[in-house]
C-alpha cells in the first residue's frame, strides 16, 4: 500500500469512528440535543444501535436547511453542552429570517486546527492581524480574532455589513455600495499607517483586491504595508482571480491561500500552490468534524466520479451540532484526497447553477 | 474553432477562463473567448496614460493614414482572429453565426466602419470645427484665425461597454484612436468580432499596440471599465440611460425612440414618403436606435399605417446567407417571447390596433429549436397616451400615431433621430428649438441615413477633450 494510500485508510477509520461517537453523543438522551431527540422520533431506524460508520449517515433523511431558520436556538444545545456560554451565528448577506447556528467553542478549534495549516514564515507567531470582512452576526470577525490570539497576535478589525451592500446592489445603488468599499477601505488604510505591526491578514477576494488597489494608487503595495500572509475567503474564488492575485496584486513576497467556509462547516482549506496545478484551487473540509461529498445532481446519495461535477453536501460533526447531509447553495468538480488532506476534495465550488440567477454574489 | 485570448495595451492574455461562443442556428461552438476580469482592467488602466503616450509619439495626420490603411485592410483582407485568420467573407458568417444578423447586414455594416475609417480626415475637420491637429496633441495652439485656444484631453483613454446588437455602433468610437486617445474596450459576448478585426487591421497598418485594450467578460469587467476610465461609452436600455443620466464621465446610448413627424401641410402627400418611411423601420432589421420606431401625422393615420403593414406584414425570416434575408434572429432565449408577450398585452388597450396582422400570414412570433424570430409589426394609435404610442423594440416595429401637430412635439418625449417632413417655417422653428430631439432631419432624409461628418449622439471631441483658457503670454492691456 503507497504512504497516500495509508493515510487515506487512516483518515477513512478516523471518520467512521468520529461519525459513531458524534451519533452516540447527539441522539443519547443523556447528551443529544433537544432538536434531535425529537426528530429521531420520526426515524425508521434507531440511530444509536444503526449508524456504524460515516456511510450509514445515508439512513438519515435529508436535512432541510430551513430548520436551521428561526427559533427557539436552545434545541439545538446538546444536554451535555448545557450551562456553558454559547454565540449565534447567521449566514452572510441573508435578509429575512437567516439561518442560525448555535456555537459555543467550534469557531475556535476550527482556527486552531486551519492555524496549524499556515507556514509560520509567512504567518510569524506573535505578529499581528488584520481582519477586514463583515462581523456582527456573523462568526468570522470572532474567529478570526481567536486565530490571532491563538498564534500570539492581536487583531485588528474592520467590519463590513454585507447585507447593506446587498441591498444597495439590488436597488442598483451601484454609486453608494462604492462608497461603501471606500468608506470601509479607508478605515483599513488607517490602521496600517498607524505602526501596529500587523503580518498577517484575512480579507475577502473582493477587499483585498479594493485595499491592493488603494495601495497601488498611493503608489504603494500590500508587500510594503507589512503584510507577508493573507488567507482570503467568503466570497467566489476563481483561479483566474487567483492567479492575477499572486502574478499582479501581491508579488511574490506575500503568501496568499484560499479557503471556503461557512458556519456549518468551519474552515476547508485550499491545497498548497503547486504550479502543475495551473492555479486550480482545490479545498478539504476539516475532517472529521467535517465533511464535503460532491454528490449528483438527481441523487444526492450518489457521489459523482472523481473530476465530475456535482453539488456540495456537507456534514458537520462535532460536540455541538450535527447536520448529517446539508445540501450546500454550491457546486464543483470533485477531486482526489492529498498527502495533506487525505479524503476527497472539492474544485471549482461556485454557485449551484439552479440557484445562480437568483443569487448576489460577491458582496463581500 | 476560433481561440480569442484578452488583448491588455497590445500584449495577449490567456485567461484560465473562458467562454464558448455557439451559432445561433446550428448550435456548434464556433469560438471560445477568454474571461477577464475587473481587477485586470483596473490594473492595466492605472498605466493608461502609456497608450496616449504611444499614440501621441505619432502625428495626427499619420494616424489618419493608419487609419485608411486600416479601412482597406478591414474591408478586403484575411486578418488575424485569436488562434486563427478571417477572411471577410468568413467574418461576415460568423458574426452572423453569434449575433443572428444575416450576413449582408453584416457585410453592410462592416463597409459602414469602413467607410468612416477611410475618411477619417473629412470626419475630424468636420467633428473639430477644423481646429488644427496639433492643438489636440499639444493641448493649446493658434487656430488659423490666430486665436490662442487649448483642448485638454479628459482621459488618457476612452471606455466602452459595447453591444450586440449591430456591428454599425463602432462608427462611435473608431475617432477616438487618431485624436489620440487610447481604446480600453469590453466587446459585446456576441459581437466581439469587429472590435477584433478593426483591432488586427490597426496593428497591421502600424498603429502602436500600447494604444489598445480588449477584455471580453463578465459585469466586473464592464463595471471596472465604467468606474475606471475618465470617459467611457455605455449601450443598454432605459435602465441603463437612467442609471447613468447626467454624469458627465459616461456618454450613454440606450434606446433611440426615433421617428418620422409629418407636417400637416404635407401630410396629404403621404404617399410620397412611403419608401421612406418603410426604409426608416426597416433596414438593418430595424436592429439600431436610428430605426424609425414611431411616426406621427395628425390625419391620414389609419392609411399610413395600413399602407407600411402591407409592405412589412409579409416579411418572413429566410436564412442568414441568402442575400435577401431581411429579418435578424434572436438568439438570447425568451427575448423574443417577453417581447412578443409585452406587444399582444399592449395591443388589447383601446385605441390600439394591431395592421399587420391581416398581412402576415402567420404569428408575429416565429419560434425555432435555437432561435426565435419577431416578424414586423406594424400598430396604429390613436393618440399619444395609448401604449405602444412612445415604444420600441429590437425588430422591425412601428407605432403609427394620431396626434395634432401643435401637440407633437410636446408628446414624442426624448428621441434620439427626428425626420420632420414639413416646409411650415413656424414649425421648422420649433423643430429645431426642441433640445428632446438629438439629430434632426428636416426634409426628406431616412432616419436611417447618417452622414459621418455631422455628430452622432453628442460629439466625441465634446466629451473627449475639454476646452479651456490657456496663455503662454500676458494679454494685452485692457
Amino acid at each position: 500500500m503507497s504512504q497516500l494510500a495509508e493515510k487515506i485508510a487512516a483518515a477513512k477509520a478516523q471518520l467512521d469512528a468520529h461519525t459513531v461517537e458524534s451519533v452516540q453523543w447527539h441522539f443519547h438522551e443523556s447528551t443529544g440535543s433537544p432538536y434531535w431527540l425529537e426528530k429521531a422520533k420520526t426515524f425508521k431506524f434507531d440511530p444509536l444501535k444503526e449508524v456504524k460508520c460515516f456511510d450509514d449517515l445515508k439512513k438519515f433523511p435529508h436535512f432541510e436547511d430551513e430548520e436551521l431558520r428561526g427559533g427557539p436556538i436552545n434545541r439545538w444545545i446538546p444536554k451535555g453542552l448545557a450551562g456553558k456560554p454559547a454565540y449565534v451565528f447567521e449566514t452572510g448577506g441573508t435578509t429575512g429570517i437567516p439561518k442560525s447556528r448555535m456555537v459555543i467553542e467550534d469557531h475556535w478549534i476550527d482556527y486552531e486546527n486551519f492555524s496549524d495549516t499556515l507556514p509560520d514564515e509567512y504567518f510569524p507567531k506573535g505578529s499581528n492581524w488584520l481582519m477586514l470582512g463583515p462581523s456582527g452576526p456573523r462568526r468570522l470577525r470572532l474567529a478570526v480574532e481567536h486565530l490571532a490570539q491563538h498564534r500570539g497576535g492581536i487583531c485588528f478589525c474592520v467590519d463590513l455589513d454585507p447585507r447593506w451592500v446587498v441591498k444597495l446592489l439590488k436597488k442598483g445603488k451601484i454609486k453608494e455600495a462604492e462608497d461603501y468599499k471606500d468608506h470601509v477601505i479607508d478605515q483599513v488604510m488607517t490602521i496600517l499607517s498607524a505602526n501596529h505591526d500587523i503580518k498577517c491578514a484575512f480579507m475577502t477576494p473582493k477587499l483585498l483586491e479594493a485595499l491592493a488597489m488603494r495601495l497601488i494608487d498611493e503608489g504603494s503595495s500590500i508587500a510594503e504595508t507589512g503584510i507577508t500572509g493573507i488567507f482570503a475567503g467568503g466570497t467566489e474564488f476563481t483561479p483566474q482571480w487567483y492567479r492575477t492575485c499572486r502574478e499582479e496584486l501581491l508579488g511574490p513576497d506575500v503568501y496568499i491561500t484560499p479557503t471556503y467556509g461557512n458556519t456549518l462547516m468551519g474552515l476547508a482549506c485550499g491545497k498548497p500552490f503547486d504550479p502543475a496545478d495551473n492555479y486550480k484551487i482545490t479545498y478539504y473540509a476539516p475532517q472529521p468534524r467535517a465533511v464535503i461529498e460532491t454528490v449528483e445532481f438527481k441523487d444526492y446519495n450518489q457521489l459523482v466520479g472523481y473530476s465530475q461535477t456535482g453539488r456540495v453536501k456537507l456534514y458537520t460533526m462535532t460536540k455541538e451540532l450535527f447536520i448529517p447531509g446539508f445540501m450546500e447553495r454550491d457546486e464543483g468538480e470533485r477531486e482526489l484526497p492529498h498527502d495533506k488532506y487525505p479524503w476527497d476534495g472539492i474544485s471549482g465550488t461556485r454557485p449551484f447553477h439552479e440557484y445562480a440567477k437568483t443569487t448576489t454574489v460577491g458582496v463581500y | 474553432m476560433f481561440d480569442i485570448p484578452i488583448l491588455r495595451f497590445g500584449q495577449t492574455y490567456e485567461s484560465m477562463e473562458r467562454q464558448p461562443v455557439v451559432h445561433f442556428d446550428t448550435g456548434e461552438t464556433v469560438a471560445q473567448l477568454h474571461q477577464a476580469t475587473g481587477a485586470m482592467v483596473k490594473l492595466d488602466l492605472k498605466k493608461a496614460q502609456k497608450a496616449r503616450d504611444a499614440l501621441r509619439a505619432v502625428p495626427i495626420p499619420k494616424l489618419i493614414d493608419i487609419c485608411k490603411a486600416a479601412a482597406r485592410m478591414y474591408l478586403e483582407e484575411t486578418l488575424p482572429c485569436g488562434n486563427g485568420s478571417l477572411s471577410p467573407a468568413e467574418f461576415c458568417r460568423l458574426q452572423s453565426a453569434t449575433t443572428g444578423l444575416p450576413e449582408n447586414m453584416c457585410a453592410a455594416n462592416m463597409r459602414k466602419n469602413a467607410f468612416v475609417l477611410g475618411h477619417m480626415d473629412q470626419v475630424l475637420d468636420a467633428l473639430t470645427r477644423g481646429l488644427p491637429y496639433d492643438i489636440l496633441t499639444n493641448g493649446y495652439g493658434k487656430e488659423s484665425r490666430g486665436v490662442m485656444v487649448s483642448y485638454q484631453a479628459t482621459t488618457p483613454v476612452f471606455g466602452m461597454v459595447l453591444p450586440n446588437n449591430s456591428p454599425g455602433v463602432h462608427t462611435l468610437w473608431l475617432p477616438a484612436l487618431p485624436m489620440q486617445i487610447g481604446l480600453c474596450i469590453k466587446p459585446g459576448s456576441q459581437e466581439f468580432w469587429t472590435p477584433y478585426r478593426i483591432t488586427e487591421a490597426f496593428f497591421k497598418a502600424g498603429l502602436p499596440r500600447e494604444a489598445i485594450s480588449v477584455y471580453p467578460g463578465g459585469h466586473d469587467v464592464g463595471g471596472a471599465v465604467m468606474t475606471d476610465c475618465n470617459r467611457a461609452m455605455i449601450f443598454g436600455g432605459q435602465a441603463t440611460v437612467d442609471q447613468h443620466a447626467g454624469n458627465p464621465r459616461i456618454s450613454v446610448h440606450g434606446p433611440g425612440f426615433s421617428k418620422i413627424i409629418l407636417g400637416d401641410d404635407v401630410v396629404d402627400r403621404w404617399e410620397d414618403y412611403l419608401d421612406l418611411m418603410v426604409d426608416s423601420v426597416f433596414a438593418n432589421s430595424g436592429r439600431s436606435c436610428i430605426n424609425a420606431s414611431g411616426i406621427w401625422a395628425s390625419r391620414h393615420t389609419k392609411e399610413i399605417a395600413d399602407a407600411l403593414a402591407q409592405r412589412l406584414g409579409p416579411v418572413v425570416p429566410l436564412p442568414p446567407a441568402d442575400p435577401k434575408a431581411s429579418l435578424a434572429a434572436f438568439t438570447t432565449p425568451g427575448a423574443a417571447d417577453a417581447m412578443n408577450a409585452q406587444i399582444e398585452e399592449g395591443c388589447k388597450a383601446d385605441g390600439v390596433t394591431e395592421v399587420t396582422a391581416k398581412y402576415r400570414n402567420g404569428d408575429r412570433l416565429d419560434k425555432r429549436e435555437r432561435c426565435d424570430y419577431l416578424r414586423p409589426t406594424v400598430v396604429h394609435c390613436t393618440g399619444p397616451d395609448v401604449p405602444l404610442a412612445n415604444t420600441e423594440y429590437m425588430f422591425p416595429f412601428v407605432s403609427v400615431v394620431e396626434c395634432p401637430q401643435n401637440k407633437m412635439l410636446s408628446q414624442i418625449k426624448q428621441t434620439l433621430v427626428c425626420t420632420a417632413l414639413t416646409d411650415d417655417a413656424k414649425f421648422k422653428q420649433q423643430l429645431l428649438d426642441a433640445t428632446h430631439i438629438d439629430r434632426l432631419n428636416i426634409g426628406p432624409v431616412k432616419t436611417v441615413q447618417l452622414n459621418w461628418l455631422q455628430p452622432h449622439e453628442g460629439n466625441i471631441v465634446d466629451f473627449l477633450f475639454r476646452a479651456r483658457a490657456f496663455q503662454n503670454t500676458p494679454p494685452e492691456a485692457h
